[in-house]
C-alpha cells in the first residue's frame, strides 16, 4: 500500500479531570459520572460502554454527588450549595435549587427515587421531594455539628444513615429525630486520637450500617444497638468510597492508595446458615484516590483522581467469555478534542477552558519504514485562546484553510479570523455573530472554508456563512422533519458542499441537502450509538461507525446502503475487531485513493482498503508485522482489508493530511501521571 | 442447573380450608388448560383450580355416602371431566354442570382402578383386574364383560403414553413381594408381562416412567434409598414366557452422610428427577424436603426444606411441583436446564458456541444402550449414538447401521473367538473408514479385548493394541485396564507409547511403570523393541555403554571424594569426566525413563508412591536425571535435541521430587554420597553462573530504560509503512 510520513504529535497537554462521583441506573444500564472540574458524563453500558452524553464543566459548579431519581432524571449537588437537575437532552444544567445549608457534601435518593436527601456543611440533613419539573423542599432533619459527608437511605425509606467527622447518625425520616448516634473512633487509644472522617456509608435492609473511614477501616454496625459487628482494616490510608450490590451480599470499597477491595457475605461453614463479611478480592487499577465506586450486578466500577474509569467484571457472574467479560479502562473522552486544518497543516487542541493552535513541523528527507526523519522545521505554538468566564468549552473547530477558529461554551459562541502573514499571526474576533440557540454541541467547517455548521439542540443544525475578510451571516437552520428533543452531537459535511449529515442523541442520522436547504433522507435506524461519521469526497458515501464496532457505508445519492456495506454485513467483521473496547472516534479518507478509509480508536489506527477481501475469523487481523517478513507473492495472498497499526498509543486523533502524510496525536499515560499530584506515598519493597 | 424458585399456596386443606376436609388428597391431574389442575380428595369432592390465580374455578361433589374412588381426569378432546365413584359408577360432566347427580352416569360391571387421559386420544380405563378399555368402547356397552388378567395381583401404579398415535399403558402389580410389569398396547391388542428383578431387603415404593424412541424407561424408587432404572423395549414381540427385567442403579439418594428417604418422585427431564422425602442425618431428627437431583452427575442440585411435613405425594405439571405442606397445597415453580459439566461447576458457556463438538459425549454411549442395540439389532439406540459429537470432525458418510451392528457382534465375539479370528476381525475393523462414533466404539473394543486378556493369559493382541494407541486419540480413562495388563506382561513398548500418548494416567500407574522400567535389566531391554527417538540424539548407542552401566552398578571408586575443596571449574570438568559423561543406563532404558518424565503428574499424588521406590533404583534414576541435567546445561538454550526428549524443567522437577521422597535414604546410603556431592557442586556452579547473568541483566535493563526515555519526545516525524 505504501509509506506514510507520520507527524507524531505528543505535545497535546491534555490532563483529564479526576472522577469525583458516580451513579448507576440499573434499569437503563447507564452510568453517570462527575469529574472534579464539574463535567458530567453518561455512559451507556448497553451500547458497549459508549460515553453517550457529556456536559462540560463549570468553574463554580463542583459536583460532590450524583443521583438518578424519578426514573431517568439525573440530579447533582455540590459545594456551591445547589441541587442541580441535568437536562440530558440539551446537555446542560436544567434548573437549580438552593439547599440553604451551605456547601452540599452528599446526596442520596431513596429506593423509589421520589425523595432526595442532602447532607450539608452546617450539619443538617434536608429532604427534598422530586416533583415534575424540579425538586421541592420537604423538611429538615435533626441538625448536629459537623458536615455531613455521606448519606444512605435504608431500603425501606424509613431511616437515613449519615456519616460525619467522628460519628455516624441514624435519622428517623418521619419524625426527623436522631435515632442513634455512633462514635466511630471510640476504640482508638486516647493518645493517638485524631479526627476520624467517615467518608462513605451504606445502610442495608438487615439494619446493618457499613461505614468506611479515614483510618482505613470498613466497619459494620448494628444501628439499633449501636454496636460494632465487624471491622476490617483494609488500608493504612483512607477508605474513600463504598458501594453495595443490589442483593446486599457484596460490597466494593475504594481507598486513597488506588486500591479497591471486594467484600462478600459468605457462610462461615460450607452450607451453614451463619454468614460473615469476608474481604475477597483486592484490585489495584488506580494510582490515585478512588473517589467513587459502583457495584453493578456483574461488575465493579471504580473511578479515581487519575481520571480513569475502570470496569472490572465479576467473572463468576459472567456467563460467557465475550465483550462483557473484559476489564476495561477509560481515560479519555469518546469525543474528538483535536481538529485539523489539512491544507494549512494546523492542529487545534481543545482544553477545558482554552484552545491551542499549533503548526506542524516538516522534513525534507525521506526514509524507510520505522526511521525517524530529521525535523527541518520544528512545530510552532501559534496561538492560545483563553475562554473568558467560568464555563468550559463544549466544542471547537478550525477551518481547513486555517483562517477561521470557532468555539462554543454553554452560553457563548465565538468566531475568530486568523491572519497568517509570513511567520507572524494575528487574530481578530469576528463581530456580530448571529444570536444562535446555544450551546453548540459540535462545529464543522465546510471543506472550502466558506460555511460553518453549528450543531444545536432539538436536532437542528445552523448554517453560517463565513465572509471575507472577517464576517459571518446566518443562512439557514436545518431541522429534522420528524422533530426530536435530543441535541445533535456529530456532524459531517461533504467535500462538494452539497450534503450534510447530522447525528442526534437518539442515534438518528439525518442527511440534508445544502443546495436546497432541505432534508434529504434518514439513514435506517440502528440500535447502537454512532461514534463517528464522514462523507467520502469522491463518491458521497456516508461512512458510519457504531459503538458496537460495526461499520456501515450509506450512499447518499442512492439513499441506500452500498454493495460493500451489504457485503460486510453478510460476511461479518472479524471477531477481534468486534471485541475492541474503545470506539472509533474519527474517520478520514485518502484523497488519491477512493477505496482507502482511515479509522482510529484509542489503541490503533487502521487503514481500511475496500478493494481487498475482508478477513475471516481464522486469519490474523493485525498482520502488518507478519506481512513485512513475507515475500511479495506470499504477501499478496495474505493481504486483507484491515491494515492496523498499533504503534501509536494512546491515540487521541489521527488524520490524513494528504495521501502520503499522516498526523497522529498521542497522549502517553506517563505524561499525564507526571502532571497529577503525587499519590499517597506507598512503601515499596526494596526502596 | 435446576433450581427451585418461588413457592405459593394453592389452597388450604384443613377442615376449614375448603377442600379435602382433612382426609387428604387422592390425586392431582392436569386440567384442559395448561394452567388448570384438577384436585380430587379422598372424600367426595373434586376441585378445578387456576394455578396462576390461586383460585378455584369449579367444585363438584358426589352425594353423601358416596365416595370418589378414582381421580377425576379431564378428557382433553371434549373438555369433559370423568370420575368414578363407589368403584363402579362412571360420571361424565362439563364445566357448566353443577350437580353431579344430574350428569351422565354409567354403571360398569367391574371395579375401575384408574382412568388415564391422553391428549389427542380417547381416555383409557384401567380396571382392577388389569383389563383396559378405551372410554368410547366402554360407553357403547357399559355392562360388558371385563376380563381379569392379573388374577390375584394388586395394581400398584399405572401410567399411559402415546407412542406414534398408539396408546400404551404400563402398570405394575404386586403379589407376595414380587413385582410385575405389564405393557398393554391397545391397538395391537398385545399384553406383555415382565417380572421385575428382585432386590433383597428393599421394595419399590414409587414408580414413574417415560417413553422415548420406542423404549419405556421405568424408574423405581426403592426403600433402600436408591432410584433404579429399568429399560423395556416396546417392540419386543413377547414369546409367551415371562421375562425378568434387570435394573440398573440410576441414583443413590445420599448427601454427604445423610440419606434421603424418598416417598415419591417425578422425572423432570432426561437428567433430572425430583424426590420428595425425609432427610435423615445420623443422630439428627429427619426433616422433610423436596430435592432435585441430577442423575448424570449424581448430584443434588436444589433442595427445599418442608418443616411442616407432607403427605408424601408429589405431582409435577408444567414446571410446577404440587404437594401438601402442612395443611395447605403448595406449588413450587422450578427451573430445569440442560445440565452440562460446565454448568455443574458453575461456568456455563454460551450454548451456541460449537466448542462442545470437540468432546466426546460419553454419556450417550452407556453400557445398557449398547447392549440393547446389540441384542435386539435395532437401530433405536444407535440413532442416539449417531448424534454423538466426536473429536474428529471428519464426518463419515459411510453407512452407519451395518457397521454399528458389526461392532456389536464383534464385541460379543471377542469373548470367545479364537485369537486368529479376533485379529482378522480387528484388521477389518481398522480398515474401515472412520465413523463418527468410531472413537467410542474403539474404547469398547479395547475394554472387551482387555477383559479377554485378563481371562485368557494366552490371548494378547499386542500389535493391534500398539496400533490403536498410536493411531487414535485414546486416553487412560477410556481403557483403564490396558496399562495394568501391560504392566503385568512387562510390555515396556506398549507402556512407553501409553505414557507418551495418554493425557490422564494416574500417578500410581506412572510410578508402577517407573518401577518396572528401572527393575528390568538392560540386557533384556536390548532385545526388546523400544522407541529410541527421544534419546538417539544425545546418547551414543555404542557397544561401550554396557561398560558404563557396570561401572555404575559397581559404583566406581571413591577417589574423587577428597576433591571437595577444589575450584569450581576444575571440579566440574573432572566430574563430567567421571560419572556424568556416560549415560548411567542403556539407551532403551533411557528412552523408557524419558517417557515417564514426559507424562503428566501431580506432585502430591506422586510423592507417596515415589517413597516406595527401592533405594538402589532411586539412586540409579537420580544418576540418570543428573546426567540429563548436565547434558542440558551444556547447551546455551538448555534443551536436549531430538523429539520427545525431556525438558530442563521436567528434569529439575523430577530431581527435586526424587530427592524429597528419598532424602534420608540418600544421605544414609554410602553409594549415593558421591553422586550427591557431585550434584551439589554442579548446582552451585550453575547458581554462581546465573547470579553473574543477573548482574548483566540489571545493567542492560538500565540501558533499556534510558532508551525508552529518549523515545518520548514531544514531536517526531517517522516513516510508517502499511502493507
Amino acid at each position: 500500500m505504501g509509506e506514510f510520513e507520520v507527524h507524531r504529535v505528543r505535545f497535546f497537554g491534555l490532563v483529564p479531570a479526576g472522577v469525583r462521583c458516580m451513579a448507576y441506573q440499573h434499569r437503563g444500564c447507564r452510568l453517570a459520572l462527575a469529574r472534579t472540574d464539574g463535567a458530567v458524563e453518561v455512559y451507556n453500558f448497553a451500547a458497549n460502554y459508549f460515553m453517550e452524553k457529556a456536559i462540560p464543566g463549570h468553574q463554580a459548579r463542583s459536583v460532590e454527588a450524583l443521583c438518578w431519581a424519578a426514573g431517568e432524571r439525573l440530579f447533582g449537588a455540590g459545594l456551591s450549595g445547589d441541587i442541580t437537575e441535568y437536562d440530558l437532552e440539551r446537555l446542560r444544567p436544567a434548573r437549580t435549587v438552593d439547599g440553604f445549608g451551605g456547601p452540599i457534601w452528599s446526596m442520596a435518593a431513596n429506593n423509589d427515587g421520589t425523595r432526595l436527601a442532602i447532607g450539608c456543611e452546617d450539619g443538617s440533613v434536608k429532604l427534598f421531594q422530586v416533583v415534575p419539573g424540579g425538586v421541592q423542599f420537604e423538611k429538615n432533619l435533626d441538625r448536629q455539628k459537623g458536615r455531613v459527608l455521606c448519606l444512605s437511605w435504608h431500603p425501606s425509606g424509613t431511616h437515613l444513615a449519615a456519616g460525619s467527622i467522628n460519628f455516624i447518625r441514624v435519622l428517623d425520616v418521619r419524625s426527623g429525630r436522631t435515632a442513634q448516634r455512633i462514635m466511630v473512633n471510640y476504640h482508638v487509644p486516647k493518645s493517638k486520637k485524631r479526627e476520624c472522617v467517615v467518608w462513605s456509608i451504606a445502610f442495608l435492609s438487615s439494619g446493618t450500617v457499613i461505614s468506611s473511614d479515614s483510618f482505613g477501616r470498613v466497619q459494620f454496625w448494628d444501628w439499633e444497638r449501636g454496636t460494632l459487628q465487624d471491622s476490617h482494616t483494609v488500608s493504612t490510608s483512607a477508605v474513600l468510597s463504598l458501594a453495595v450490590s443490589e442483593e446486599e451480599d457484596s460490597i466494593v470499597v475504594g481507598t486513597s492508595a488506588g486500591a479497591t477491595y471486594q467484600f462478600q457475605l459468605l457462610p462461615v461453614k460450607a452450607g451453614g446458615q451463619e454468614k460473615r463479611w469476608v474481604r475477597t478480592k483486592p484490585f489495584q487499577h488506580h494510582t490515585h484516590d478512588v473517589r467513587a465506586v459502583v457495584h453493578t450486578p456483574t461488575a465493579l466500577i471504580s473511578g479515581g483522581l487519575d481520571a480513569q474509569l475502570v470496569i472490572r467484571p465479576l467473572m463468576e457472574k459472567v456467563q460467557k467469555k465475550g465483550y462483557d467479560a473484559v476489564l476495561r479502562k477509560f481515560t479519555f473522552p469518546h469525543r474528538r478534542l483535536v481538529s485539523c486544518a489539512r491544507k494549512a497543516r494546523l492542529l487545534l487542541f481543545q482544553f477545558s477552558q482554552h484552545l491551542e493552535l499549533w503548526r506542524l513541523g516538516s522534513t525534507n528527507k525521506t526514509g524507510k519504514d520505522g526511521e525517524v526523519l530529521p525535523v527541518s522545521r520544528m512545530p510552532e505554538h501559534l496561538l492560545q485562546l483563553k475562554s473568558k468566564g467560568p464555563e468550559h468549552i463544549y466544542c471547537s473547530c478550525v477551518s481547513p484553510c486555517g483562517s477561521w477558529i470557532a468555539y462554543s461554551t454553554a452560553s457563548r459562541f465565538h468566531l475568530y479570523r486568523v491572519q497568517h502573514e509570513g511567520d507572524s499571526i494575528s487574530v481578530k474576533k469576528v463581530p456580530g455573530v448571529p444570536k444562535l440557540l446555544l450551546p453548540a454541541y459540535q462545529l464543522q467547517c465546510a471543506s472550502d472554508s466558506g460555511r460553518l455548521f453549528v450543531a444545536s439542540d432539538r436536532g437542528s443544525v445552523h448554517v453560517v456563512q463565513l465572509l471575507e475578510p472577517g464576517g459571518c451571516k446566518h443562512l439557514h437552520t436545518l431541522r429534522p422533519p420528524t422533530g426530536t428533543r435530543e441535541a445533535v452531537y456529530l456532524l459531517a459535511s461533504s467535500a462538494d458542499g452539497n450534503w450534510l449529515a447530522a447525528v442526534s442523541g437518539d442515534w438518528e442520522v439525518h442527511i440534508y441537502s445544502l443546495k436546497h436547504f432541505k432534508h434529504h433522507c434518514t439513514v435506517p435506524t440502528y440500535s447502537c450509538a454512532v461514534t463517528a461519521l464522514a462523507i467520502h469526497p469522491a463518491t458521497n458515501n456516508l461512512f458510519i461507525s457504531y459503538s458496537d464496532q460495526q461499520l456501515f457505508e450509506f450512499s447518499i445519492p442512492e439513499k441506500q446502503y452500498t454493495a460493500w456495506s451489504r457485503m460486510v454485513q453478510n460476511s461479518g467483521l472479524h471477531k477481534l475487531w468486534l471485541e475492541r473496547d474503545s470506539p472509533i472516534t474519527h474517520i478520514a479518507f485518502n484523497p488519491k485513493n477512493t477505496s482507502q478509509i482511515l479509522l482510529h480508536d484509542v489503541y490503533m489506527l487502521c487503514v481500511l482498503d475496500k478493494s481487498l477481501p475482508l478477513p475471516d475469523n481464522n486469519t490474523l487481523l493485525v498482520n502488518q508485522s507478519t506481512l513485512k517478513q513475507l515475500s511479495e507473492p506470499a504477501r499478496r495472498r495474505q493481504l486483507h482489508a484491515f491494515k492496523i497499526c498499533k504503534k501509536f498509543q494512546p491515540l487521541l486523533f489521527a488524520d490524513l493530511l494528504d495521501e502520503r502524510c499522516l498526523v497522529t496525536v498521542e497522549r502517553p499515560a506517563v505524561d499525564i501521571s507526571a502532571e497529577l499530584p503525587p499519590p499517597v506515598q506507598q512503601k515499596k519493597f526494596g526502596t | 442447573m435446576a433450581a427451585l424458585c418461588e413457592a405459593f399456596t394453592l389452597c388450604g386443606l384443613g377442615p376449614t380450608g375448603g377442600v379435602g376436609l382433612g382426609s387428604g388428597l387422592l390425586a392431582l391431574e392436569p386440567g384442559a388448560d395448561p394452567d388448570h389442575v384438577l384436585l380430587t380428595d379422598r372424600g367426595r369432592t373434586a376441585t378445578l383450580f387456576k394455578v396462576s390465580d390461586q383460585k378455584p374455578l369449579g367444585c363438584w361433589s358426589v352425594k353423601h355416602g358416596q365416595i370418589i374412588t378414582c381421580p377425576v381426569v379431564c378428557n382433553f378432546e371434549t373438555h369433559e371431566y370423568i370420575a368414578v365413584h363407589d368403584n363402579k359408577v362412571l360420571r361424565i360432566w362439563k364445566d357448566k354442570d353443577v350437580n353431579l347427580d344430574k350428569v351422565f352416569k354409567a354403571t360398569l360391571s367391574a371395579e375401575v382402578y384408574r382412568i388415564h387421559s391422553l391428549p389427542h386420544a380417547e381416555p383409557l380405563v384401567l380396571f382392577r383386574g388389569g383389563g383396559v378399555r378405551t372410554l368410547d368402547v366402554l360407553l357403547e356397552a357399559p355392562q360388558q364383560e371385563i376380563e381379569n388378567v392379573i388374577s390375584d395381583e394388586v395394581i400398584k401404579w399405572s401410567e399411559a403414553f402415546l407412542e406414534g398415535q398408539q396408546p400404551v399403558l404400563i402398570f405394575v402389580t404386586e403379589k407376595d413381594g414380587d413385582f410385575f410389569v405389564y405393557i398393554q398396547k391397545l391397538k395391537m391388542r398385545s399384553l406383555c408381562k415382565y417380572k421385575l428383578e428382585q432386590q433383597e431387603l428393599s421394595n419399590p415404593l414409587c414408580f414413574t416412567a417415560y417413553i422415548k424412541k420406542q423404549i419405556i424407561t421405568l424408574l423405581c424408587l426403592y426403600s433402600s434409598n436408591s432410584v433404579y432404572k429399568v429399560l423395556i423395549p416396546l417392540q419386543q414381540n413377547s414369546e409367551e414366557e415371562e421375562q425378568t427385567l434387570s435394573k440398573s442403579l440410576l441414583l443413590n439418594l445420599s448427601i454427604s452422610g445423610s440419606v434421603l428417604k424418598g416417598t415419591s418422585f417425578v422425572v423432570l427431564d432426561k437428567d433430572h428427577v425430583a424426590v420428595l422425602g425425609s432427610l435423615a442425618a445420623s443422630g439428627e431428627e429427619s426433616k422433610e424436603c423436596l430435592t432435585i437431583w441430577n442423575t448424570k452427575f449424581q448430584t443434588l442440585q436444589a433442595s427445599k426444606e418442608l418443616p411442616l411435613g407432607t403427605s408424601g405425594q408429589l405431582w409435577c405439571y408444567g414446571e410446577k411441583f404440587f404437594f401438601t405442606h402442612g395443611k395447605v397445597l403448595t406449588v413450587v415453580i422450578y427451573k430445569c436446564e440442560t445440565s452440562s459439566l460446565a454448568a455443574a461447576v458453575g461456568k456455563l458457556k454460551d450454548s451456541q458456541t460449537s466448542d462442545l463438538s470437540s468432546f466426546v459425549n460419553w454419556n450417550t454411549l452407556g453400557d445398557e444402550e449398547l447392549l440393547v442395540s446389540c441384542q435386539s439389532q435395532q437401530s433405536v439406540a444407535l440413532k442416539s449414538e449417531s448424534k454423538m459429537m466426536l473429536r474428529s470432525k471428519k464426518s463419515a458418510v459411510e453407512d452407519i447401521q451395518p457397521d454399528a451392528s458389526t461392532i456389536g457382534q464383534f464385541l460379543l465375539s471377542i469373548k470367545d473367538a479364537s485369537t486368529a479370528a479376533v485379529e482378522d476381525e480387528l484388521r477389518q475393523l481398522l480398515s474401515k473408514a472412520q465413523r463418527p462414533d468410531f472413537q467410542a466404539a474403539i474404547g469398547c473394543v479395547i475394554s472387551a479385548l482387555i477383559n479377554r486378556c485378563k481371562a485368557d493369559p494366552m490371548f494378547y493382541p499386542r500389535n493391534f493394541l500398539v496400533q490403536m494407541i498410536q493411531k487414535r486419540e485414546l486416553s487412560y480413562s477410556l481403557c483403564p485396564d490396558l496399562m495394568a495388563v501391560a504392566l503385568e506382561k512387562k510390555d515396556v513398548h506398549l507402556l512407553q507409547i501409553c505414557l507418551q500418548r495418554f493425557p490422564d494416567i494416574p500417578e500410581e500407574i506412572t510410578y508402577a511403570c517407573l518401577k518396572v522400567f528401572l527393575s528390568i535389566s538392560d540386557d533384556y531391554l536390548e532385545r526388546t523393541d523400544v522407541d529410541l527417538e527421544s534419546v538417539i540424539s544425545y546418547i551414543d548407542i555404542e557397544p561401550n555403554n554396557k561398560e558404563v552401566k557396570t561401572e555404575v552398578v559397581e559404583n566406581g571408586f571413591s577417589t574423587e571424594l577428597e576433591e571437595d575443596g577444589c575450584d569450581v571449574t576444575g571440579m566440574k570438568e573432572t566430574h563430567m569426566m567421571d560419572s556424568v559423561e556416560f549415560c548411567p543406563v542403556g539407551p532403551q532404558k533411557a528412552a523408557l525413563l524419558n517417557a515417564v518424565l514426559h507424562s503428566a503428574y501431580s506432585e502430591t499424588f506422586l510423592l507417596p508412591h515415589l517413597k516406595d521406590l527401592p533405594a538402589q533404583q532411586a539412586v540409579l534414576f537420580l544418576r540418570y536425571l543428573h546426567y540429563l541435567y548436565v547434558k542440558c546445561s551444556e547447551k546455551i538454550n538448555t534443551t536436549l535435541p531430538g523429539v520427545l526428549s525431556p525438558t530442563i524443567s521436567q528434569i529439575m522437577d523430577w530431581m527435586c521430587l526424587l530427592l524429597d521422597a528419598h532424602f534420608t535414604v540418600m544421605v544414609m546410603l554410602p553409594e549415593a554420597k558421591r553422586l550427591l556431592s557431585s550434584m551439589h557442586k554442579f548446582v552451585r556452579a550453575q547458581v554462581r553462573f546465573y547470579s553473574e547473568l543477573n548482574k548483566i541483566e540489571g545493567s542492560l535493563q538500565e540501558l533499556q530504560r534510558i532508551k525508552c526515555q529518549k523515545d518520548s519526545q514531544a514531536y517526531s516525524i517517522e516513516v510508517l509503512e502499511l502493507i
